[in-house]
């Protein structure tokens, strides 16, 4: 046992080190389009990993990244747009007063994203896992189209339907892939935990869960609410490398992305949800070609935006029948080198 | 307040509840007898709506027969979405049935705004259901007269269905226990797609009404009604017909009233039915006439 532990520390800080490695390398010698995909899908692990733990290791299916991500978008926008650049900006109305004096670092901003998304998940949770089951899944979906209903309707805060822009590009790669790194490593220390047996425990059978004295409202919403620190977060991390954001961008579409990320890597896994978040986005880069117009055989078709999105939803729906463990079922990387089991259910 | 204004306002919200609770009983149907949010029912009303346009526009059919080609063509297809996506998952864990239909939305909303484009288009309202008819002073088309007799009388023929008849029956029973139906020689998959049949045809005339009232059709048009209707199956207790009528009609009612007298709000009118799905998990979970699903399965 004190073997295999220690191997395991020092996979996990060789892996540390290699991703940092990789980091540093890319940002100064990759050009600028892969470094903007691979910004992309630093975001997106963390997104990712995060949605997965609510979703894949605690079993309540829910659909509210979206909405986690524009509130933490909105927020870090709101503190990281000069005064003078909003000045020109609030062109439907004047902004409230306090809008203006809104500032703060980078660092700072990033958590406020985050502790605001948790509070409103903390809201959320008391209603929603009263009851059992499904009800999750809709109300976060509702949840999703109330924030961005609340974004366009409240331009003195969102600047409405235009959005916020000239938001400073502080993100680059060592901030993404650093907090992804973070993020991975906390999820994984609360899967690995205490209260990570507890949120398994909850998916595989929340009656013997209850039977066996876990808290399972406590296990769903400490799932909840760290899934959404992590999207509050990874939203403001989006908004600072896009540079400027509307409420469109955050519809039913970006749950959707993640959704399938995380089914294709393996519900439940969060290595799983690292390698579905290369394919998927990298993919998605890959499969622009799908939009275009094609020349197939001398014949040329017309342009069809929205055919990835086709494919997309039949690679869903095809995982889910034939192929429902995704890449990695439940299983983590560790369990590859550590034992010859058939990893922990 | 000018009852005149009152009245009309009463009329309008009686005419959405109405197209609500057409899709808000599909809704409680089908999670009544699988347990499953059908996340395609808000789509299969979209393609209905499509379907009708198509006989009207393309196949130059009289309005009529528009409609029963979008209720055969949408029954049928609801009916394939549960053979080919949901039945293979009966004994897969819930979640897993959750993202199917979430996959065939998406499927629906894409392949149509691939193939037939996102943007709205007119739909073909034959002159007779435009005429406005003065009612004491009230003033209104004969379609939002014509929207709340049909519902009320297609309500009457499903709970004729399921109260009245043996497939109703077995509806009932396999809403009540899956395994024992199946013990009692009633083949459930059969009983499953005769639901979804239902259900479709149900949506795809709502589908119809919806295209009628806003004269258009569009790929996205479902989303936000299917989600809205869900709400409403909830309110009004799902599991339950009668349930999501009501719930349909008190959110339909909502939406109009509060628009109507309150109209700094009109922005948040797409918020009210999730709210109200809010307060309802909050202080009464199963709903104004709901059964507790929760107790009776466990």
């Amino acid at each position: 046992m004190g073997i295999t532990v220690s191997k395991n520390q020092w996979m996990n800080v060789a892996m540390v080190a290699f991703a940092m490695c990789f980091i540093v390398f890319s940002s100064n010698y990759f050009d600028e389009y892969s470094v903007r995909i691979l910004n992309n899908i630093a975001i997106f692990i963390i997104l990712a990993v995060s949605y997965n733990l609510i979703n894949g290791v605690t079993g309540q299916f829910s659909l509210e990244p979206n909405g986690f991500v524009a509130i933490g978008a909105y927020v870090t926008a709101l503190l990281l747009v000069s005064p003078e650049a909003k000045q020109y900006q609030y062109a439907i109305v004047d902004p409230y007063p306090f809008v203006m004096t809104l500032h703060a670092n980078f660092v700072v901003a990033l958590l406020l994203s985050g502790i605001f998304a948790a509070l409103l998940a903390l809201a959320l949770a008391a209603p929603v896992f009263r009851v059992r089951g499904d009800y999750l899944a809709i109300v976060t979906l509702g949840f999703g189209f109330i924030i961005k209903i609340l974004a366009i309707n409240n331009p003195e805060i969102t600047n409405g339907s235009l959005g916020l822009n000239d938001i400073p590009e502080f993100s680059n790669l060592y901030w993404t892939g650093g907090i992804a790194i973070i993020a991975v490593i906390v999820i994984l220390n609360i899967v690995n935990s205490k209260f990570g047996r507890a949120m398994k425990a909850v998916r595989d059978d929340e009656d013997a869960a209850t039977a066996m004295g876990v808290n399972t409202f406590k296990a769903k919403t400490l799932a909840f609410c760290t899934s959404a620190f992590f999207e509050g977060v990874g939203g403001g991390l989006l908004a600072a490398l896009l540079t400027s954001i509307s409420p469109d961008l955050f519809d039913f579409f970006f749950t959707f992305q993640l959704l399938i990320i995380i089914v294709l890597g393996g519900l439940g896994s969060t290595t799983g949800a690292i390698i579905g978040t290369v394919l998927v986005i990298g993919g998605s880069e890959w499969m622009r070609f799908l939009d275009e117009p094609m020349h197939l055989f001398g014949y040329t078709t017309t342009a069809m935006p929205g055919m990835r999105m086709v494919v997309f939803s039949l690679i869903l729906i095809f995982i889910m029948l034939f192929a429902r463990e995704g890449i990695m079922g439940k299983r983590e990387l560790k369990d590859f080198f550590t034992s010859r089991k058939k990893g922990e259910k | 307040m000018d009852v005149t204004i009152f009245m009309q306002q009463m009329v309008n919200g009686f005419s959405l509840g109405s197209m609500y609770a057409l899709i808000a009983i599909g809704y409680t149907m089908v999670y009544g007898v699988l347990r499953l949010i059908n996340f395609a029912h808000g789509d299969i009303m979209m393609v209905g709506g499509f379907l009708g346009y198509f006989g009207i526009a393309i196949l130059e059919l009289p309005f009529g027969a528009a409609v029963i080609l979008a209720i055969v063509g949408s029954a049928l297809l609801g009916m394939a979405s549960d053979r080919i996506a949901y039945r293979p998952l009966r004994s897969a864990p819930k979640i897993s049935l959750l993202i199917t239909a979430i996959g065939v939305s998406f499927f629906l909303e894409n392949a149509f705004n691939v193939f037939f484009g996102g943007v709205p288009r007119a739909f073909p309202v034959p002159a007779y259901l435009e005429v406005v008819v003065d009612f004491m002073g009230l003033t209104m088309p004969v379609s939002a007269i014509l929207v709340p007799i049909i519902t009320a009388c297609l309500l009457a023929m499903i709970l004729w269905v399921l109260y009245k008849t043996k497939y109703g029956m077995a509806i009932r029973a396999l809403a009540f226990d899956v395994g024992t139906v199946n013990l009692m020689g009633i083949d459930a998959n059969r009983i499953i797609t005769l639901v979804f049949g239902m259900g479709s045809a149900l949506a795809a005339v709502g589908g119809i009404f919806w295209a009628v009232n806003y004269p258009s059709v569009e790929p996205m048009m479902g989303v936000l009604v299917g989600l809205k209707a869900f709400a409403a199956a909830v309110v009004g207790g799902i599991g339950s017909v009668g349930g999501a009528v009501l719930g349909g009609l008190i959110i339909g009612f909502t939406e109009v009233v509060v628009i109507a007298f309150l109209p700094e709000l009109g922005g948040y009118k797409d918020a009210f039915a999730f709210i109200f799905l809010i307060l309802i998990l909050l202080f009464k979970p199963t709903g104004i006439l709901g059964i507790d699903f929760e107790k009776s399965r466990f």
